[in-house]
């Protein structure tokens, strides 16, 4: 296989992962407002991925690191069109990282109040916009012969990239509940348990019409069949979360993630970055790529490194292993 | 302002405003790791307390390292795209590493550490700390192995219009980055040092909790101390590497127009704001030769010859920077970091063996030398960032066609108000609860309770 084409799927890999991950993590902090009712209980959700989410978050910087160096023009193309987009992402992630290390620094209740403010939207506009951007990025934006976007930022906000930010925010939604269900125990486990029931009957039309609308465009047969393994999984959520089956839930929700990622990469494959002014001037896993020399020396560091990483991070869901209760929360 | 002017002003103040904090996690991660092993190994119970105060403050600032940290990965691709596209061959690879083999560390084993102290053995917690640790320092190794390619590129050859990697071992080995790596890592320690050195000072003035300040400040003085002389002794190499690679930054950093032999080192001028003309100035003699060279009767080149050498080499333009914020940069640099230094012998001496320190004087010197490593810090950054202008690689990729051309103006301005602002009040609420903390002292241990199901978490956010 071209070194081109293991870098594509490994930067797919990062990206799904930090979907995976930071996933569960946006939704906890979207679902902040509805399960958390009293102070207690919002820090009981919060510290379900206390632990967690500063290393889950690593996975969009280790994934723009990687497109910066195996892709070079994709990152700069993609980086420089999407700015505004981005700098809202940034916004929004800074602010949600200080929440959740400075709400419990200082006993006022307005001051905690603000910081869930700022964990809820913090989680729910990265979960909408990155689904945005990678619509955008499968429907193809307007990039020329220089390989500069010139589309501007309301080009990016199209019905197509916008479902595809709705289907973000309901997967990543559902996969929260999911989590904190299977995370908790106690009151909070039969209301997460419920929300994610009733969520999953949401996330299945939405992600649906998304995968559909993607595989009517693209007519990619292996986009399709991986779309319906996403479609299966969600539905496999939907009979696991009605039934509590919780650990299996979580399962089903990671898979749709897994699986939908997949879809949308191999159906970019080639192209990295399609152009919509000429086929001519798409971003492709060949004219995008670094030397076969810079791909061979990333490879081995990733070959090298990316288990040993895999490992101590699962190590910490396994030391972190044990559901939470109201009673574990310090007062 | 263009977008290029914004964009450099963004990337000055995100870059200078993330660097305040990320020596003091640096710094601290690895002393906060020494005093728990400390404790690990006497049992004393003065070392859990120091290591529970200082982790706190250390936390408090890593969590703003952290967060801006995105900024700085994402704002090369967002702002300075042509720049990306040249160097992503070479440049993106140590970043990449840095994030898989150092930010995963960092942030793994802090959140072990953050929340496992009743989940792992003594042992396995204390490493933890000494995990993440190693992993700020990982971390400041790979992104200076990537500035220092900017500063003196290796390893490389041209490509169809961009540059290409060629041998990996050369950039990681380059020897502007192994005098950068130790100058960077010993002002780490120096800046943490101070800090212990400055928030022990305040509580010992008030005779408050001196069991756990008194062996605090202790330690933040001989840390400033040793670090600053490895500071000095690195600093120096790297002074004759850098007159080697770029000798127009040295020369720019005294001013210096014509090429001199025994040239002196002006301790501060007055005169025109670029130097050219002097009214009056302390100099020490023969001191810049020394610096540049390693001989106090070293030939060092001036402005005025290197831009006519580099017009030679690389075609007409302007190679100088702008003079006076070399100039004054790398005075502050090593001012400040002198004065710490001085400051800590003064506390150590002072308050030798059983004594006491009666002088007002001392103690706010003490408590004010926590600014002064960040304010070196800062103009160390800016003067061998501004000294390099007007490459962005040096002698090969100059800042002037680096920014991006998709971004417009309008973008570009927004991106710096938005980050500036927020940045600003960050730095609000971050000093409120620095100060919050640091004045509230090392609380007192709790009794242990017998494990049991029901016993809440040792720590939750």
């Amino acid at each position: 296989m071209e070194l081109t084409t293991v870098w594509f799927m490994l930067i797919g890999v990062l990206w799904a992962g930090y979907f995976l991950l930071e996933g569960f993590d946006f939704g906890v902090g979207i679902l902040l407002p509805v399960v958390g009712k009293d102070d207690r209980s919002r820090r009981l959700a919060i510290n379900t991925i206390g632990p967690v989410w500063d290393a889950n978050e690593v996975w969009v910087l280790v994934a723009g690191g990687a497109t910066f160096a195996a892709f070079p023009e994709w990152y700069a193309t993609l980086f420089s069109g999407f700015f505004l987009p981005l700098l809202i992402i940034l916004v929004a992630l800074i602010v949600r990282g200080l929440a959740f290390e400075y709400r419990g620094k200082r006993p006022e209740a307005s001051w905690k109040r603000r910081w869930d403010l700022v964990i809820f939207w913090g989680s729910l506009v990265p979960a909408i916009l990155w689904g945005v951007a990678f619509g955008n990025i499968l429907r193809g934006v307007p990039i020329d012969a220089r390989h500069e976007y010139v589309g501007g930022f309301f080009h990016l906000l199209n019905p197509y990239a916008l479902l595809g930010g709705l289907t973000t925010l309901s997967l990543f939604t559902l996969h929260g509940a999911v989590f904190l269900a299977l995370k908790t125990d106690g009151p909070m486990r039969e209301q997460a348990g419920r929300l994610a029931a009733r969520l999953s009957l949401v996330a299945v039309p939405v992600a649906a019409s998304f995968l559909i609308w993607t595989g009517l465009t693209h007519k990619d047969g292996w986009g399709v069949a991986l779309s319906v393994l996403a479609a299966l999984a969600l539905v496999g959520a939907v009979l696991t979360t009605r039934a509590r089956r919780e650990g299996w839930a979580f399962v089903a929700t990671a898979a749709t993630i897994l699986f939908a990622v997949a879809a949308l990469f191999v159906t970019l494959f080639p192209n990295v970055m399609p152009s919509t002014l000429d086929p001519a001037w798409s971003l492709t896993v060949t004219n995008a790529s670094s030397t076969p020399y810079t791909l061979r020396v990333m490879t081995w560091v990733a070959v090298c490194f990316t288990p040993i990483v895999l490992i101590y991070q699962g190590w910490t869901y396994w030391v972190f292993r044990k559901r939470l209760t109201l009673s574990d929360i310090p007062s | 302002m263009d977008a290029l002017d914004l964009s450099r002003w963004q990337f000055g103040i995100t870059t200078v405003y993330h660097f305040i904090f990320v020596p003091l996690t640096i710094g601290l991660s690895a002393l906060v790791a020494g005093l728990q092993t400390a404790w690990v190994r006497t049992g004393k119970e003065h070392y859990l307390r120091a290591t529970r105060f200082w982790g706190k403050l250390f936390l408090i600032n890593f969590a703003i390292g952290v967060v801006t940290g995105i900024v700085q990965e994402f704002q090369f691709g967002m702002n300075w795209s042509a720049y990306s596209r040249f160097v992503g061959d070479i440049f993106g690879a140590p970043l990449a590493i840095e994030g898989l083999l150092a930010f995963f560390l960092e942030s793994t084993f802090l959140g072990l550490w953050i929340f496992g102290w009743d989940r792992l053995p003594k042992k396995v917690h204390l490493a933890t700390i000494w995990t993440a640790s190693i992993g700020t320092m990982l971390s400041a190794y790979f992104i200076l192995a990537a500035n220092s390619w900017m500063q003196h590129p290796v390893g490389w050859t041209m490509g169809d219009g961009r540059a290409e990697l060629t041998s990996i071992g050369a950039v990681l080995t380059n020897s502007t980055t192994l005098v950068t790596v130790p100058h960077t890592l010993t002002a780490c320690f120096l800046t943490a040092g101070a800090m212990l050195l400055a928030v022990s000072a305040w509580h010992l003035r008030r005779d408050h909790q001196s069991e756990v300040f008194r062996p605090s400040l202790r330690l933040g003085a001989w840390v400033v101390l040793i670090a600053g002389v490895g500071v000095l002794i690195t600093g120096d190499i790297q002074a004759r590497v850098m007159t080697e690679q770029q000798p127009m930054k040295m020369a720019a950093a005294e001013a210096l127009y014509e090429t001199t032999d025994s040239a002196s080192f002006s301790l501060f001028t007055i005169g025109s704001l670029n130097g050219d003309e002097e009214l009056y100035s302390v100099r020490i003699p023969s001191l810049l030769s020394f610096m540049a060279t390693g001989s106090p009767s070293g030939e060092v080149e001036g402005i005025n010859d290197v831009q006519a050498e580099y017009e030679q080499t690389y075609g007409a333009g302007d190679y100088r920077p702008i003079v006076p914020v070399t100039y004054w940069s790398f005075r502050l640099m090593i001012g400040f970091g002198g004065l710490a230094m001085l400051i800590a012998a003064a506390a150590l001496w002072f308050n030798r063996g059983e004594r006491r320190s009666r002088s007002r004087w001392l103690w706010i010197a003490a408590v004010s030398t926590v600014a002064m490593p960040l304010l070196a810090n800062s103009f160390g950054w800016i003067f061998t960032e501004m000294g390099r202008q007007p490459w962005t690689v040096f002698g090969l990729f100059k800042t002037s066609e680096s920014g991006s051309p998709s971004v417009s103006t309008a973008e570009a301005a927004t991106g710096l108000i938005v980050l500036t602002v927020l940045y600003g009040i960050l730095a609000v609420i971050e000093f409120g609860l620095f100060i919050k903390y640091a004045k509230a002292g090392a609380p007192a241990l709790e009794p242990d309770t017998p494990d049991s199901e029901d016993k809440p978490l040792a720590f939750a956010y």
